[in-house]
């Protein structure tokens, strides 16, 4: 007997857009290779750090499936931005009332997936990025129904942050969802999209977005990922960046009890691009990050800089594999991750990758783990400063670097007092 | 009561003894200078007077104000009183200046029952102070020794005095580093902190720096231990003669 495949089994709502001919097959030749594929194991090596067979044994049911909890106001927790669109997703669902998407430009459509997979069958045909080497993402398609869709068109700034919030929320019953953003900045436009990952409850959030940011474009992207304690998070963020693009993205990654964060991003030429990020974790939490930077034209440059803080039993996992193909020239790459571990109970692995074919090229890449240096800390004391606050001021130094890494000024100081807010909840728990 | 009373005073790093039976008093108000060769244990003292981990009494007294000096942390002593300006400074990356000296001076400030400074306070408070030592407002907002020049260093270590206002300093090696124009105003600093309430003990291997710094004890330090002390001319001798007639005279 066939073993029952997980979140496919007994799926049988009805999608949006389905009756649409090019939507059921693209669904319906994933759901295929994901039953043939099933959940990654530590086999594989791109998940050997980070075990689902947790996640494999909740029997989540589909949120589509599980409609009970309802949501009335947005949560604590999510990223405070004074002035933003904002588009709330609950459990993956578009919630209208919640969202304030008001007053957007000309030139910029923000809606949500399923209503226009609903309303219009042919506009986003091929417009779904194969991800059948990523199985989750590849789950992702198979159920793929609702999730932010945002379009600017060429030439058009965004005069305030966007503001993705998903809420996932879960009553007796775990729950599973599995959002799709599609994300398409058009030439020269101009953007800061923020998403805020907040919930309660046993869930599973398999979130993919591709984001393609055009020819010249800028777009800031940012991403706090503050799960519940109980929740599972996994994303996949497929990014494409054309020629003369500038793409600044930032992951903040403190919630959840396991989350993976992975990016891809494909440079085409003279492009910045800059995937940086910080986790903080404690209790039993497993916080993963995993990019990939494909520099597959020549003349641009990547930076990455990722810092983590490992309290109590948390484990850090950081996979950054940077490729500079054969033509190119002139790539710069720069790659650094740093892990600072409080208690002997955490772990971290890390894994940088460099594999470079062509020869005219500028890359490094590095890795430190430790515990906090007695040399400084015996310095601030020296001044009559308590251990407790010597250390805190050292720990939020060293997240600190990572921070100064986000180009916009609002969110970089919005970023910061999610830091600060864990810092103090983890000096009073030590209190 | 004296300042500060150190008796018979062991001390081991890595289980090997440093500090062979140091005995020494200073009053409030007085200067004392230590000087001595390299490996005398002139920076162990000061690390074991500062409460470092790692610096291991392992028999003698020291009373501060009184108190039980050995007994306390090293944050602890810092509040109550005593001041390590370091040899080698400790650069931190992502703490500003500014942010360090706030926090350093209202812990102290809530030890002595004054109150902590506000924001706008501790500006007025500690430009004033660093306007004398040439310290302008971009160091200040600067991280913590990041890239400051060894002069800079120092003079930073002399402003952090200054506000900490402690009674009882140790200065370690305040000079090395150093040159001329830069050791002047360091010392200028060092002389403005001098008072009735305050006393100091400062560490040098070279006489140069008590011409700026004039003491009014002066201890030579060899083996662990003190061999000589004297007043001011003691250094003046030290430098004609050099060490080794010294220590000579003490081995044999």
């Amino acid at each position: 007997m066939a073993q029952p495949v997980p979140f496919l089994e007994d799926f049988d709502a009805v999608l949006p857009g389905a009756g649409t001919g090019w939507l059921d097959r693209l669904r319906a030749d994933a759901q295929e290779a994901f039953r043939k594929s099933g959940l990654p194991t530590p086999r594989t090596e791109a998940w050997k750090y980070t075990n689902l067979r947790r996640l494999a044994r909740t029997g989540f049911v589909a949120a589509e499936a599980n409609q009970t909890t309802e949501v009335t106001t947005v949560p604590e927790g999510i990223v405070a931005l004074e002035d933003a669109y904002v588009a709330v997703f609950v459990n993956g669902r578009f919630a209208p009332s919640l969202s304030s998407l008001d007053g957007l430009s000309e030139g910029v459509e923000a809606t949500s997936l399923a209503a226009k997979l609903s309303a219009d069958r042919t506009s986003l045909e091929g417009q779904f990025s194969d991800v059948t080497d990523l199985p989750m993402a590849t789950l992702n398609t198979g159920l793929l129904s609702d999730g932010l869709y945002l379009k600017l068109d060429d030439g058009v700034a965004l005069d305030k942050p966007l503001h993705l919030v998903s809420i996932g929320t879960a009553g007796e019953e775990p729950v599973s969802f599995h959002p799709r953003h599609l994300i398409v900045a058009g030439a020269g436009s101009v953007a800061t999209i923020v998403e805020s990952h907040v919930g309660s409850g046993a869930y599973f959030s398999n979130s993919v977005s591709e984001v393609s940011v055009g020819d010249g474009a800028v777009l800031n992207h940012y991403k706090l990922q503050n799960e519940g304690p109980e929740a599972y998070h996994l994303a996949a963020n497929l990014v494409r960046i054309a020629d003369r693009a500038v793409y600044d993205n930032f992951v903040l990654q403190v919630g959840g009890n396991l989350a993976r964060n992975e990016i891809r991003s494909e440079l085409g030429e003279r492009v910045e691009c800059r995937l940086n990020g910080a986790y903080l974790a404690c209790g039993e939490q497993h916080i993963d990050n995993t990019t990939f930077i494909d520099h597959a034209a020549p003349n641009s440059s990547s930076r990455e800089v990722y810092k983590g803080v490992l309290d109590e039993n948390a484990r850090g996992v950081f996979q950054g594999k940077i490729l500079v193909r054969q033509d190119s020239q002139k790539t710069d790459g720069h790659q650094l991750n740093k892990t600072l571990l409080l208690s002997p109970g955490t772990e971290i692995d890390t894994k940088p990758e460099l594999e470079i074919y062509a020869d005219d090229v500028q890359c490094s890449h590095g890795a430190t783990t430790g515990e906090l240096e007695e040399e400084p800390l015996f310095y601030l004391r020296a001044r009559g400063i308590d251990p407790q606050t010597a250390r805190g001021m050292l720990v939020a130094a060293f997240v600190g670097e990572a921070l100064d890494e986000i180009q916009a000024e609002a969110p970089r100081a919005a970023f910061q007092a999610v830091v600060d807010d864990w810092l103090e909840s983890r000096s009073e728990r030590q209190g | 009561m004296s300042l500060i009373e150190i008796r018979d005073l062991h001390a081991t790093v890595d289980g090997k003894e440093i500090l062979k039976g140091i005995d020494l008093t200073i009053e409030a108000g007085e200067v004392h200078a230590i000087m001595g060769p390299n490996g005398s244990g002139k920076s162990t003292l000061s690390y074991v007077l500062a409460g470092r981990d790692g610096y291991e009494v392992t028999s003698g007294q020291v009373l501060f104000d009184g108190e039980d000096l050995l007994e306390m942390e090293a944050d602890e002593r810092a509040r109550s009183g005593l001041f390590l300006a370091f040899q080698y400074p400790v650069e931190i990356p992502g703490v500003a200046t500014t942010t360090f000296l706030k926090t350093a001076v209202n812990a102290v400030r809530e030890h002595r029952g004054e109150g902590a400074l506000d924001a706008m306070q501790f500006l007025k408070f500690v430009r004033e102070k660093a306007g004398a030592l040439n310290i302008n407002d971009d160091m200040l907002r600067r991280a913590l020794n990041v890239g400051f020049s060894g002069g800079e260093k120092k003079r930073n270590e002399v402003l952090q005095m200054a506000v900490l206002e402690p009674k009882f300093a140790v200065l370690d090696e305040t000079d090395s580093g150093l040159d001329i124009d830069a050791l002047k105003i360091v010392a200028d600093g060092v002389n403005a902190l001098r008072g009735a309430e305050r006393g100091m003990l400062v560490i040098t291997h070279y006489q140069r720096l008590l011409d700026y710094i004039v003491p009014d004890h002066v201890h030579i330090l060899a083996g662990g231990k003190i061999i000589q002390s004297g007043d001011k001319t003691l250094a003046l001798e030290l430098e004609e003669k050099g060490y080794a007639s010294f220590v000579g005279a003490e081995a044999a």
